[in-house]
């Protein structure tokens, strides 16, 4: 039976995902962590702003696990996502799948953080140090 | 009618939640957007932006209840 492990938190803990998809059936696991860069176009990034709409990110991570889970046959799936302020180096989103072979569980973990980033809402604002700028917003 | 806003989208608006009084009878998803525009016209500049009822994506002839929860998703940038 799978099971899906779906959080926005305030900090990643990046040491237990081992144990959240671990499982009799699965020979293989796959873990993408997404962390703070220091750098954008050149540019120092000082720090991350992240915020949500829970309810809503929520439902649309718990769509997308779902949507992994029967099309790769995975016997569990993570999705966490932080908010808040994050320095450099911090994590802010780990996905992870687990399945019997690794084919499906590479293929899956990158089907979730790309999906995730297209449409779970959540907003990143980049400080720079003399400016804010919200990601992606304009064009 | 209650709108909540998140990311760029509430630093347009200056809240984090309004009360639209002054919309047309019986409005869709493109009405509020139309209304937004026209009343905030950073909204134009942006990459895009959707409107979530009861915390899902609404397509733009998706009519909007009075108790209906409903909330600006200007472009995600999760990850």
């Amino acid at each position: 039976m799978e099971k899906l492990n779906i959080e926005i938190v305030d900090t990643i803990d990046t040491s237990n995902v081992y144990a959240k998809l671990s499982h009799a059936h699965s020979g293989g696991i796959c873990v993408f962590i997404g962390a703070v860069r220091e750098f954008t176009a050149n540019e120092e990034v000082v720090a991350l702003e992240f915020e949500t709409y829970k309810a809503m990110a929520l439902k649309e991570m718990h769509k997308i696990a779902e949507e992994a889970v029967k099309k790769w046959n995975l016997n569990s799936v993570v999705i966490e996502h932080a908010v808040g302020a994050k320095k450099i180096e911090e994590p802010v989103v780990i996905v992870g799948a687990s399945s019997a072979h690794r084919p499906e569980c590479f293929d899956a973990c990158r089907y979730l953080i790309d999906t995730l980033k297209e449409r779970v809402p959540i907003w990143k604002k980049e400080m720079f140090k003399n400016k804010e700028v919200w990601v992606s917003a304009h064009p | 009618m209650n709108v909540l806003f998140f990311g760029i989208a509430r630093d347009i608006v200056g809240a984090s939640e309004l009360t639209i009084s002054d919309l047309i009878k019986n409005p869709t998803v493109n009405d509020l957007k139309e209304y937004l525009i026209a009343k905030y016209s950073d909204f134009s500049k942006l990459t895009s932006f959707a409107v979530a009822v009861n915390s899902e994506y609404a397509k733009d002839n998706v009519p909007l209840e009075r108790n209906d929860e409903i909330a600006i998703i200007p472009p995600v940038s999760g990850g």
